[in-house]
């Protein structure tokens, strides 16, 4: 129950002044809350606007001023011919490189996040603590620290500049979340679960396999869905790790951002801006409950 | 137990032998190609007295203070709001909390379009009849910084609001009805009951959005470029440029450790206590 209910279920006697009051009070609320609503969402209208817009009405108008003829050509543009640097063929090729990466680095560190979640509940509590500890500190390391190792490691294995080694980077660095993730998922299942089947003599794989892992799916959802947004929103990797039309989609938008010459085609600009972001806002919308949960969880255990 | 050995190698290596690897570089010459001959702590001298270094740690220190602070205290007032019965507060959450599931460069293109001096804002007010509005802090040397600061806590102020919001809906009814029994007005309870128990959830925001501005990089890419001149750089652009624009590899691994110990000394506290806390709720 909200504090303000709890506050208001005991209110005592309400006069006709304070029946007044209270409605001022609400309406301020309302307001406030409907102010902070319009900032949060005008950037997205700006964004949408724009991108229906012809330069001219650009030019003409302003960022608010709705679009009067609107067109779709600049999301055509932004889709399929678009300059990326020297080649103008759209942000399509990036968008389906991200995806080709994403996937197999989303699915392999949330289930081996999985699997360590589980095995790390098993353990005796000091050592999980010191493992644990030792992982998320991996979580938060920032990447700057690790990035020269890391572009000169990939380099000598032939991994530098392509797909498969950004999958393998972002399969690593993620498993420190999809762990911590998991393992506060399984601390709270009730340990009777697992020690029945312990005393069956069922090994370590199998109950993770036959107990463990069918109920698991709203964790692995979370994790899913905060590696997901985290690779598919990713710069620094993209940027420093790959190059050319090896690059995923936001080191792609931010080229088409920068390389236009001449006038920038700003309505190119945001078109591209939101295909970029569409699918994770998409999965914000649809699957906003694991999302916070992913954030929550993220942040606070790391 | 056998089973997080493999991932526990990787992070070892990964993580902490790549950090350890970047720290033997930052105490070599190393421009493009790695030669080992330590040179001591020379490069972290020429660091600290990098003009573009010290600008961007003052950078960093403007960007992280304004928008930690800003963005607590918004996330606070929206938070309480939204914790007053109100209608559409889904809704409202839902919109609060969007801009953080968009990545910074998506969120940086777009900012960096609206504050474009010539159509964006400036003009847009210019258009109401204010002919003399000026609002060109994108392009100006002093005032750059404060447009990422905007930006980012459009993006992830909901983070706090999440965070107190959750922590307001755990506040045990009963201390409240209690107060309200010795008489306790609503401004009363909310200041020295509820705030107090709010504590931790300012604690971890803080920490989470410290933690977010100091790894800042992509923000400030996509929307000044570290410009105009590097006036609003912050050290995550520093690192990269040396390390790969100008391939001064010694000296950009020096400053990635710095970045590496300043993380290091908001986090790990945090991380500790946050584990040391676990143990005790178990025992």
């Amino acid at each position: 129950m909200s504090v303000a209910a709890t506050l208001e279920s005991r209110s005592l006697r309400i006069g006709a002044h304070t029946r007044r009051r209270k409605w001022i009070g609400r309406a301020v609320v309302y307001l406030v809350l409907g102010s902070f609503a319009i900032l949060y969402l005008l950037p997205l209208v700006v964004m949408i606007f724009t991108s229906l817009k012809t330069m001219d009405e650009i030019r003409s108008g302003t960022i608010l001023s709705l679009p009067l003829e609107p067109t779709l050509e600049p999301w055509q543009v932004a889709w399929s011919s678009a300059c990326v640097g020297v080649e103008c063929l759209g942000i399509r090729g990036f968008y389906v490189n991200t995806i080709v990466m994403a996937v197999p680095a989303v699915i392999i560190s949330t289930l081996i996040g999985a699997l360590n979640g589980y095995a790390l509940t098993q353990f005796d509590f000091p050592r999980q603590r010191l493992v644990f500890g030792l992982i998320l500190l991996g979580a938060f390391t920032p990447y700057q620290a690790i990035l020269i190792p890391l572009t000169k490691s990939l380099g000598s294995f032939n991994l530098a500049g392509n797909l498969a080694g950004l999958a393998l980077v972002h399969t690593i660095y993620g498993i420190p979340f999809t762990t911590a993730f998991a393992r506060s998922f399984y601390l709270s299942l009730p340990p009777d679960l697992v020690k029945a089947a312990k005393i069956d003599g069922a090994g370590f794989f199998r109950i993770f396999y036959s107990i463990v892992l069918p109920i698991s799916p709203p964790i692995l959802v979370v994790s899913i869905i905060y590696q997901f947004t985290g690779i598919w929103n990713d710069f620094l990797f993209g940027s420093a790790l790959t190059y050319g039309e090896g690059a995923p989609i936001m080191v792609a938008l931010n080229n088409i951002v920068n390389t236009s010459t001449g006038e920038k085609p700003y309505n190119v600009h945001m078109a591209a801006a939101i295909f970029a972001a569409l699918p994770t806002l998409l999965l914000y919308v649809f699957a906003g409950k694991y999302f916070i949960r992913g954030l929550t969880i993220g942040s606070v255990k790391g | 137990m056998l089973v997080v050995l493999p991932s526990g190698l990787l992070l070892l290596l990964f993580v902490y032998g790549f950090v350890f690897w970047s720290f033997l570089l930052s105490l070599t010459s190393t421009k493009i190609t790695l030669v080992y001959d330590f040179v001591g702590l020379k490069q972290y001298g020429l660091l600290w007295a990098n003009d573009r270094w010290i600008t961007s740690i003052t950078n960093l220190f403007l960007f992280t203070t304004l928008f930690a602070g800003i963005s607590v205290l918004i996330g606070l007032a929206q938070a309480i709001l939204i914790d007053q019965k109100i209608r559409a507060e889904n809704t409202l959450r839902t919109i609060y909390l969007y801009p953080m599931a968009i990545s910074f460069i998506v969120t940086g293109t777009a900012w960096k379009w609206m504050l474009n001096p010539g159509l964006g804002l400036e003009h847009l007010v210019r258009s109401w009849g204010f002919e003399s509005f000026r609002f060109d802090w994108i392009v100006s040397q002093d005032m750059a910084i404060y447009t990422l600061v905007i930006a980012a806590i459009w993006q992830s102020s909901g983070f706090a609001m999440a965070m107190f919001l959750a922590a307001l809906r755990s506040v045990d009814g009963e201390i409240i009805k209690a107060a309200r029994i010795d008489g306790a007005s609503g401004v009363q309870i909310y200041r020295s009951i509820i705030l107090p128990m709010l504590r931790p959830a300012l604690f971890t925001s803080v920490i989470v959005l410290v933690a977010l501005a100091l790894r800042c990089f992509d923000l400030m890419v996509a929307m000044t470029g570290g410009g105009p001149g590097f006036a609003s750089d912050l050290p995550t652009n520093f690192f990269y440029q040396f390390a790969f624009g100008r391939n001064r590899l010694g000296f950009a691994a020096a400053s990635g450790i710095m970045i590496f110990v300043a993380v290091v000394l908001v986090m790990g506290p945090f991380i500790y206590s946050e584990l040391r806390n676990e143990r005790s709720r178990n025992a």
